[in-house]
This record gives structure tokens, C-alpha cells and sequence, in this order.
């Protein structure tokens, strides 16, 4: 197995396109933490930098005992010298090699014997539940079925680190969840730091340990997945990192969350489910609202922030949930921490997934 | 109107080969095929073209790469100069041939005087005549199909630990293996067929420089029948090559 190192990553890195990255990160054995962002917000560079693909041009880059790149020193390890295994949005499985020699190639230009290299391939296609697909060409595999290869051919050769680049991006919803679980069980069991890079607040949510946002090449906000879901600091994360993730059981159009009673307008959906609820789904009354919808109940302010035209407020028991709502309406509710508030969610503006 | 000028230009191409297989002395063609004079000359023709394609791939591979990928100022002047054997009248290639690599050449002269390598009128210089004349296809079509291809799966190469040269190996070349096929058939074609360049720097010596096409030119003055035949055999290779690639380099390119 490979033994446990840590990432410190703490660079700067300018595109000839004009784009600048400044990263600071560090993951440590057995950790995973997120990259969420936007497009355009620098994560592929990350990624390329991480990987040796790019250079960076200050700063440093050290996994365990090993420097990577540091300019100022002149250490340099190129891409095919680093123990990092990467798994790409798309998979970019080798179109002309079978699944079996796919993933293999790794092993191979390591240095790896043909007949050893088959059976450490056989093993992890086994365990990914790709057996019978070896011969199989790329373009002959489902998404999910292709996926499952790029994360062997990224596992097999047990780096030290591993990358996830959007992984889950190019699939569609049913296999995302499918592929979601197998990512989160796979990532239990390798021994080294994980970077995930998302633009999804979900998966970030779901399988990491910590998140970074980072916005225009910086990162903006860096905390566990509960700092930025219920406090995020900037109109980015606000809108797409601070949704309300609830977990429980379904049942005919209901759900169990341990601490409430959930409506939801799917009543055929049944078991473990996750609710996704936006903060501006999440309305606010000063008086029991009219109309008694059925997800509505009496709550008190735990804390108010302003963030521009909108202010996020976060609602204690029974169910912690953060609302926004504009700021002018904000004002004119006279909210304040500690008072006492009626919230209501239309049961269609709640997002339903299997969990 | 179109229709008819679509069929004029038809019957334009077509004409030609008719006017052939009207001529051909199909009752003797396979005396004069077995000729000593034709069997070297097509002998000459398969061996020069196929090294010519061979040392086209070495160089020519190479070169492509360097354009697609490298990041350097002047690249389109470059690329001008691979191209012009493309635009360039054979004969001023081969002129240009002999002035550089000839006895009394630039780089020729010291050569002989080193190696006593003699490159003119030899079988090398029909050789190199032809790489100089067919290689731009090579380069062109590969650097279009190098171009085209998404970089990212050389990246993966290098993350799984392929070195540069193992990626252009096991990932890039097999990936884009139809234009680069392409590239080749049409290198080996176009050098086939190489007139001006190889008579002008090589001549036309019978068993050492005389190619098909030399060997239709002389046989054009002496025996018609003979001329003919050698022609009737160069269709016949130039179909099958388009066969072979039908649409393919077309989409190569």
C-alpha cells in the first residue's frame, strides 16, 4: 500500500491567458477536501499544476517527504514522475486500448511485468464490478461503466495522492448517484490525501471533509461543509454552495428527519433521500401565514448576515435551516437574532434525491 | 446547363483514360511488362518511393509534431517552407536539390570531400528527391490530425506515468493512426509519381535513377507501346491506392 503523506500545496500560478491562481491548500493522509467552484474559477488549473501538467511559478508544492515543484529551489517533478492518480471529468479512457489495457497502462509504464500488471488490473476491475468488460473498447461502455474504469486506472497503481476532476460531471442523474456511492466508498479506502474538484455544492457536501470555494483564481472561503453551507461569505457561495441539505427516510410524500416532518410533492419516492432545499425557497412571516402551507412552522433567529441586497437568516429548532430573503424585506420584518419568526417551503421547491 | 458541364468535366477526366485502354496492346502486355527495362524501372519506382515514405515518417513525424505543438515565432514562415515543395515546380526543387547537396553543392561539396558520398545520379538521390517532393503531405495531414486531437489524453498519459516519448508512442500515434495511414498512402503516392525533382538532381540512368514515370518519358520517344503499357501500369497502382483510402483522407484532412 502506499504509506500516508500529507499535501501541502501553497502556490501561484499566471496563464499566458491573463489568469492568475493563487492556492493554498493542505489535505492530510486519509482526508478529503473539496475544491468548489465555478467554471472559469481556476480548477482545472489546480488540477494541471497538482498533476505537473503546468508548472507553477512561485510557491510550493510537497507531497509527504517529496518536493514536486518549488521554482525558487528548482525542483521540478514532471507529471509522469509523480505518484498522483487522477480521475477526469470525462474519463478520458484511451479510445484505441481495451478496458483491460486501459487499465493497465499504468502499470505498465511504471515498470510493472505484462503478467503481474493483468492481475492487479483483473483485481480492481473486480472490485469496481467491471468483470467480463475487459476486452471492451471505451466507446462501447456506458458512463457510468467508463467512469468506473478512469477510477481503476487511477487507483491501481496506488498513488500517493489522489485527484478527482469533476468525476461525476459528464453523468447523468440516476448513474451520478450510483457512482457517487461507489466514489465514497472507494475514497474510504485509500490511505492518501483526495482533492475533489466540483462545481457541484453537493458532492462537495457529500464527499468531502472540508471544502475550499474558490472564485476568479482565489480562494474565497475554506471551512467544513457546515461553516459554508449555513455561513457562506460570498454571493457565490451563497447562491449555489448554501442550500439546505436535509437527510431522512421518505414515505408517501413525506419525509422523516429525525427532527420534522417533511412534506415533498414526489409521494412515489421511498427510503433514504437527501432534501435540497434553496434558501430563497424559504419564506419568512412575521405571523402564522395564511393559507396554512403544510411545510410551515414557528422558529427563532439564531443569526442574521448581510450580504449585499440579499441576507441569509439562520433558523434554529425544530429544523436548522438557512432563508434568504432581500434585505429591504429583512429590514421591514425587523428580524433580529433571538426573535421569533414562522417559515414556510412550498413542498415543489424541494429538490428530492435518492441519498 | 450544370448537368452539362458536370459530364464535360467528367468526360474531361475520363477521355484521357480511354484514349489509354483504346491504345493498349493488351495481346503484348505481358511480353513488354516482363521487359528488363520495365521490371527495373518498376522495381526502382516501389523501392525509392517506400524509403522515400520511410525517411518522410522519421523526419517528417517529428516536424509535424514540432508545428503543432511547440510554441516558437516564425512558426508560419516554417510552415511555408514545408509547403512549398507542395506549390514549387518539381524541376526548381531539384534544381534547388543540386545546387545544395550536388558535387560542387553547399553542403554537397564538403560531403564528398569527406565521405566521397556522391548523392546526383544515384539511386539515394532519387531517394531523396522524393522525400523532398512527397513529405509536406506527410506533414500537413499529421499536423492537422495532431492538431484536432484533445490534449488532455496526453496529460492522462503523463499522470499514469508515461514519459513524453511513451505518450507520443502508445497514446498520441495510435490516436490519430487514420490520418497519419492517410499520410503515409500519399506520400508513397505522390513520391511514385515524382517527375522534375528526380530527373533534374538524379537523371534518368536505366537500373539506377530511371522510375515509372522517367521510364514513360523516354519510352514515349522510342516505343509508344511500351510507353503505354508503363502508363497502364501506373493507373492501375494510383487506383488502387484511392481505393484503399476512398473517403478516408478526406476526412483525414
Amino acid at each position: 500500500m502506499a504509506s500516508a503523506v500529507n499535501l501541502v500545496a501553497d502556490f501561484r500560478l499566471h496563464r499566458s491567458s491573463g489568469f492568475d491562481l493563487e492556492l493554498s491548500i493542505s489535505i492530510s493522509a486519509g482526508e478529503t477536501v473539496a475544491l468548489l467552484g465555478p467554471n472559469g474559477a481556476g480548477k482545472s488549473t489546480a488540477v494541471a499544476a497538482l498533476a505537473g501538467l503546468l508548472p507553477i511559478d512561485s510557491g510550493r508544492i510537497v507531497l509527504g517527504e517529496v518536493t514536486l515543484d518549488n521554482p525558487q529551489v528548482g525542483s521540478f517533478v514532471p507529471a509522469h514522475q509523480r505518484e498522483i492518480g487522477v480521475l477526469f471529468q470525462d474519463g478520458l479512457l484511451f479510445p484505441h486500448l481495451s478496458v483491460l489495457e486501459n487499465v493497465a497502462f499504468g502499470l505498465r509504464r511504471r515498470g510493472v511485468q505484462p503478467e503481474e500488471a493483468r492481475l492487479r488490473t483483473k483485481d480492481w476491475l473486480r472490485r469496481m464490478g467491471l468483470e467480463g468488460l475487459e476486452r471492451r473498447r471505451p466507446r462501447h461502455l456506458s458512463g457510468g461503466e467508463a467512469q468506473r474504469v478512469a477510477l481503476a486506472r487511477a487507483l491501481v497503481t496506488e498513488p500517493k495522492l489522489l485527484l478527482l476532476d469533476e468525476p461525476l460531471s459528464a453523468l447523468d442523474v440516476t448513474t451520478r448517484t450510483q457512482l457517487r456511492r461507489t466514489l465514497a466508498e472507494h475514497l474510504e479506502g485509500f490511505p492518501g490525501p483526495r482533492l475533489l474538484i466540483t462545481h457541484d455544492p453537493t458532492e462537495a457536501f457529500l464527499l468531502a471533509d472540508r471544502v475550499h470555494v474558490i472564485e476568479d483564481g482565489m480562494v474565497t472561503q475554506a471551512g467544513t461543509a457546515e461553516d459554508i453551507r449555513l455561513r457562506p461569505r460570498t454571493r457565490y457561495a451563497a447562491d449555489l454552495a448554501g442550500a439546505n441539505l436535509v437527510s431522512g427516510t421518505a414515505a408517501g410524500g413525506t419525509v422523516d428527519t429525525g427532527r420534522h416532518t417533511i412534506h415533498i410533492a414526489d409521494t412515489e419516492i421511498k427510503g433514504d433521500v437527501l432534501l435540497v432545499i434553496r434558501p430563497a425557497a424559504i419564506a419568512l412571516y412575521p405571523h402564522q401565514p395564511e393559507g396554512s402551507p403544510r411545510n410551515s412552522w414557528l422558529t427563532s433567529i439564531a443569526l442574521i448576515e448581510e450580504l449585499g441586497d440579499r441576507t441569509r437568516v439562520l433558523t434554529e429548532a425544530p429544523l436548522p435551516l438557512a432563508a434568504e430573503v432581500t434585505t429591504d424585506s429583512a429590514r421591514s420584518l425587523g428580524l433580529s437574532p433571538g426573535t421569533d419568526i414562522w417559515l414556510s417551503i412550498k413542498a415543489t421547491e424541494i429538490d428530492v434525491q435518492a441519498g | 446547363m450544370l448537368v452539362a458541364l458536370g459530364l464535360l468535366a467528367l468526360a474531361f477526366f475520363a477521355l484521357p483514360l480511354i484514349g489509354l485502354l483504346a491504345r493498349t496492346p493488351w495481346s503484348k502486355l505481358p511480353e513488354i511488362l516482363s521487359r528488363e527495362i520495365v521490371r527495373d524501372a518498376f522495381r526502382l519506382s516501389i523501392v525509392t518511393s517506400s524509403l522515400a515514405t520511410v525517411f518522410a515518417a522519421i523526419l517528417g513525424v517529428p516536424l509535424a509534431w514540432l508545428l503543432a505543438r511547440a510554441e516558437f515565432r516564425g512558426r508560419g514562415l516554417i510552415r511555408g517552407i514545408v509547403t512549398l515543395p507542395l506549390v514549387l515546380p518539381p524541376v526548381v526543387g531539384g534544381a534547388a536539390l543540386l545546387f545544395a547537396l550536388g558535387g560542387r553543392g553547399v553542403i554537397g561539396e564538403p560531403l564528398n570531400q569527406a565521405t566521397g558520398l556522391l548523392l546526383p545520379f544515384s539511386t539515394w538521390g532519387v531517394v531523396l528527391a522524393n522525400t523532398f517532393v512527397a513529405m509536406p503531405f506527410l506533414v500537413i495531414t499529421v499536423e492537422g490530425a495532431l492538431r484536432s486531437l484533445d490534449r488532455r489524453f496526453e496529460g492522462a498519459a503523463a499522470t499514469l506515468g508515461a514519459t513524453p516519448w511513451s505518450t507520443l508512442r502508445r497514446v498520441t500515434l495510435p490516436m490519430i493512426s487514420s490520418s497519419l495511414l492517410a499520410g503515409l498512402i500519399l506520400t508513397w503516392a505522390r513520391a511514385l509519381g515524382e517527375f522534375g525533382a528526380t530527373i533534374t538532381f538524379a537523371g534518368n540512368l536505366a537500373g539506377r535513377t530511371q522510375t515509372l514515370p522517367l521510364a514513360v518519358f523516354v519510352a514515349l520517344e522510342s516505343d509508344r507501346e511500351v510507353a503505354i503499357a508503363l502508363s497502364l501500369l501506373m493507373v492501375a497502382i494510383s487506383l488502387t491506392v484511392l481505393l484503399t483510402l476512398r473517403d478516408r483522407w478526406w476526412r483525414a484532412l
